[in-house]
């Protein structure tokens, strides 16, 4: 092999030398990745994870593949970090599809300066994430950069599943008559990420609700391998979904708000910032649309399952106006809800 | 949600609907139809929207969305002074978080703060007193805005400035007054309103005897007004049955957060701190006599105004805009000839387009956009 041997990594905080190719880069992905993630395609250290094609083959008919990165400040809030949130995010994008996912890459751009320490907690994370959803972190790449050019460390994380054959999800399949399921409480990401950041000094600590789904997606499957839509809720949350639901299908989605599965503590502090519960973003909620004769069913299934424990039907699709959310409002009356223009702000009284 | 819930309540909310639709008899001869009813604040006109009170009540009543929104309201002119006091390399520039998208003629804050000036949003005036402490080689400028209802949080962030010595703390004031204002609209020829909600949080500052003169020399009934949808409706009820009975009075719906008197320690640090302008610029109402609050010359070391250089160019609304019949209620929101088109939430044109309690806002978001916009169609069509 090439590359020099690894000294083992002394230093206590990223430099830019663990970067530039050299004998500390090679420390630091010795001694934090491979040694971290445990992957026996990482430790063979070649430019690239070579995969076996046998083993997507019998799982499906076709690959999904998806990236996304990650950019959360602060690295490490209630109930989770960047780290397993940089796994969850992508396997969920791929159980949105009817994947399962198998492999995920990590790359790592991180701020010179950053703590070691910091860095090996994120990696271990990311381990017991991964492995607890079930995939392996396959290939690498690491960048480090000037202080002030990336805010402490962001990550990417690409990831491969495969779609079982007769699996046929998409946004455009709702049906008048189609039931909304959710897997649970909205707005808890959110809320943790304003809590975190101790700009409000709230009472109550919420966690993040940063959980992989692809687990509860396959028991969903097995009872109700037609499911016509499903996504997860994250940014623009439960609203922004809907949106995208009955805009794709020329449907309008009727939600009955008291349906909706919100803790009291997020409902307060949305409450007092005069936000929408309905745009916070989540981390494991996904929204599926059913035909109506399966939610019951697919109900209770997914109640059976720990990451689906408070799950609800919350509304339906109907005739109507194309590209249309119509929240019914416990007081009686009924609201449009749109997509959000930018960012919800605090209102100032 | 204890305390929340309770005011939600569509049982109840329904039985008020149907008491107030038993109150058309005694009132319409003697009105017109439809009847105007106005909520002055902003927070009032976002309940009503949010819970959907419009499409609960019977079409003989029109709710009317005043100017009550202290960040809709503001000219295009001081949101330019803001920008410039931001776009300042010594100045920490912190804000209400609303107050971040509402454009200027050139850019709004949020704009300057991507530009590389640095704004912050703060929930409190008292945390960007903190970050004044912990950025002593900062200016930090408060955004003050707001009626009276932020008006003593920012007083009282003053005095304790002063107490403490800090010196790189100043306000850029911007603050409203409700009175002035709401005299302003019952003064304009194209008036129609025929009754009051008054705003419950300004209220709680300044008590019940302010709002005396629009019962008794405009003869309107003005009720006191909470912010739940049931508040709302108990309030509307109130103000038919004072019409009912022919009454003209102040009423208190929100009893149980407004004294009568108001709130005197913060009464007394408004008075402390600031006092009446001449005139303040409306946007969407032009110059309103006494409509707003400067600091006094004894806080001069921390009014941002004075302690910089200002701008301060007056810069008028475009001509298209027709912010101001909406405000007055002698055209709804989706009447405006702009509305949904050359105007909306993504880029505002008018002021009530600016905030989520803005009334065309409110309209665009949470109303059937298709549906009002061929209703003004419809109605441009000469009969």
């Amino acid at each position: 092999m090439s590359q020099p041997r690894s000294q083992g990594l002394r230093a206590e905080t990223i430099t830019l030398a663990h970067g530039a190719g050299g004998k500390a880069m090679r420390d630091l992905i010795d001694s934090v990745f491979v040694e971290g993630f445990e992957s026996p395609e990482l430790q063979k250290l070649e430019d690239q994870a070579r995969l076996d094609l046998a083993r997507f083959t019998t799982e499906g008919d076709r690959l999904a593949l998806t990236t996304d990165s990650y950019v959360v400040d602060p690295l490490f809030f209630p109930g989770g970090d960047i780290g397993k949130l940089a796994i969850t995010g992508t396997v969920n994008d791929l159980a949105m599809g009817g994947a399962r996912p198998l492999y995920l890459t990590c790359g790592m751009v991180i701020e010179e300066g950053l703590p070691v320490e910091t860095l090996r907690a994120v990696v271990a994370s990311m381990k017991t994430t991964a492995d607890a959803a079930g995939v392996a972190i396959v290939t690498g790449d690491t960048k480090v950069v000037h202080r002030g050019a990336a805010d402490k460390l962001f990550i990417n994380t690409a990831g491969v599943g495969v779609i079982p054959r007769g699996i046929d999800i998409r946004a455009d399949r709702a049906q008048p008559g189609d039931k909304v399921v959710i897997n649970g409480f909205i707005g808890d990401h959110g809320t943790a990420i304003v809590d975190a950041r101790g700009e409000m000094s709230l009472e109550n600590t919420i966690e993040t609700d940063c959980q992989a789904l692809n687990g509860l997606v396959g028991c969903m499957l097995d009872v109700c391998p037609d499911i016509h839509c499903l996504r997860d809720a994250t940014r623009g949350g439960l609203a922004t979904v809907l949106n995208e639901f009955a805009e794709a299908s020329s449907t309008t989605i009727t939600i009955d708000e008291t349906a909706v599965p919100i803790r009291p503590e997020v409902r307060g502090m949305c409450e007092l910032l005069g936000l929408d519960p309905l745009y916070l973003a989540n981390e494991g909620k996904l929204v599926a649309i059913v035909p109506a004769g399966q939610a019951d069913r697919l109900l209770a299934t997914m109640q059976a399952h720990p990451a689906g424990s408070s799950s609800s039907i919350i509304g339906e699709v109907a005739e109507g106006p194309a590209g249309r959310v119509v929240l019914s409002t416990g007081f009686g009356g009924n609201r449009i809800v749109d997509m959000l223009v930018g960012e919800q702000l605090p209102r100032i009284c | 949600m204890k305390y929340v819930d309770e005011f939600r309540d569509p049982a109840k909310a329904k039985a008020l609907v149907k008491e107030i639709a038993a109150l058309r008899e005694m009132i319409t001869p003697h009105h017109q139809t439809p009847l105007q009813l106005m909520e002055f604040c902003g927070g009032h006109t976002h309940t009503i929207f949010r819970y959907g009170i419009e499409q609960l009540l019977p079409d003989w009543i029109e709710l009317v969305h005043g100017p009550g929104c202290p960040v809709c309201v503001l000219p295009m002119g001081r949101v330019d002074d803001c920008v410039a006091l931001a776009e300042r390399p010594d100045v920490l520039f912190t804000t209400f978080g609303d107050a971040m998208r509402v454009p200027g003629s050139k850019k709004s804050l949020l704009q300057a703060k991507a530009e590389g000036a640095d704004v912050r949003m703060v929930y409190s005036p008292l945390d960007a007193l903190q970050l004044a402490k912990k950025h002593p080689d900062r200016q930090v400028i408060f955004f003050a805005l707001g009626f009276e209802t932020t008006m003593p949080s920012t007083a009282l962030t003053v005095l304790q400035a002063e107490r403490e010595g800090i010196e790189n703390f100043s306000l850029f004031c911007n603050h409203i007054t409700t009175v002035p204002t709401i005299k302003a609209i019952l003064d304009s020829p194209d008036m129609r309103i025929d009754g009051f909600l008054a705003p419950g949080h300004v209220s709680m500052v300044v008590g019940e005897q302010p709002f005396r003169f629009v019962a008794e020399h405009y003869r309107r009934p003005i009720v006191i007004t909470g912010f739940e949808p049931l508040d709302i409706l108990q309030s509307i009820w109130m103000l038919l049955q004072q019409m009912a009975d022919g009454r003209c009075e102040v009423e208190n719906q929100y009893a149980r957060v407004v004294p009568s008197r108001g709130n005197s320690p913060g009464l007394d640090a408004i008075a402390q701190v600031f006092e009446l302008r001449e005139f303040f610029e409306w946007r969407g109402l032009g110059s309103i006599d006494h409509s707003g609050v400067r600091m006094r010359p004894a806080y001069a070391p921390f009014d941002a105004e004075k302690k910089f250089a200002v701008p301060k160019l007056r810069i008028t609304d475009p001509k298209s805009c027709q912010c101001g019949e909406v405000l007055k209620g002698s055209i709804r929101p989706w009447q405006c000839k702009v509305f949904g088109n050359a105007c909306t939430p993504e880029s505002a044109m008018g002021a009530l387009m600016v905030s989520s309690e803005g009334a065309c806002a409110a309209y665009y978001n949470f109303g059937d956009l298709q549906e009002l916009l061929q209703r003004r169609e419809k109605e441009a069509i000469p009969a």
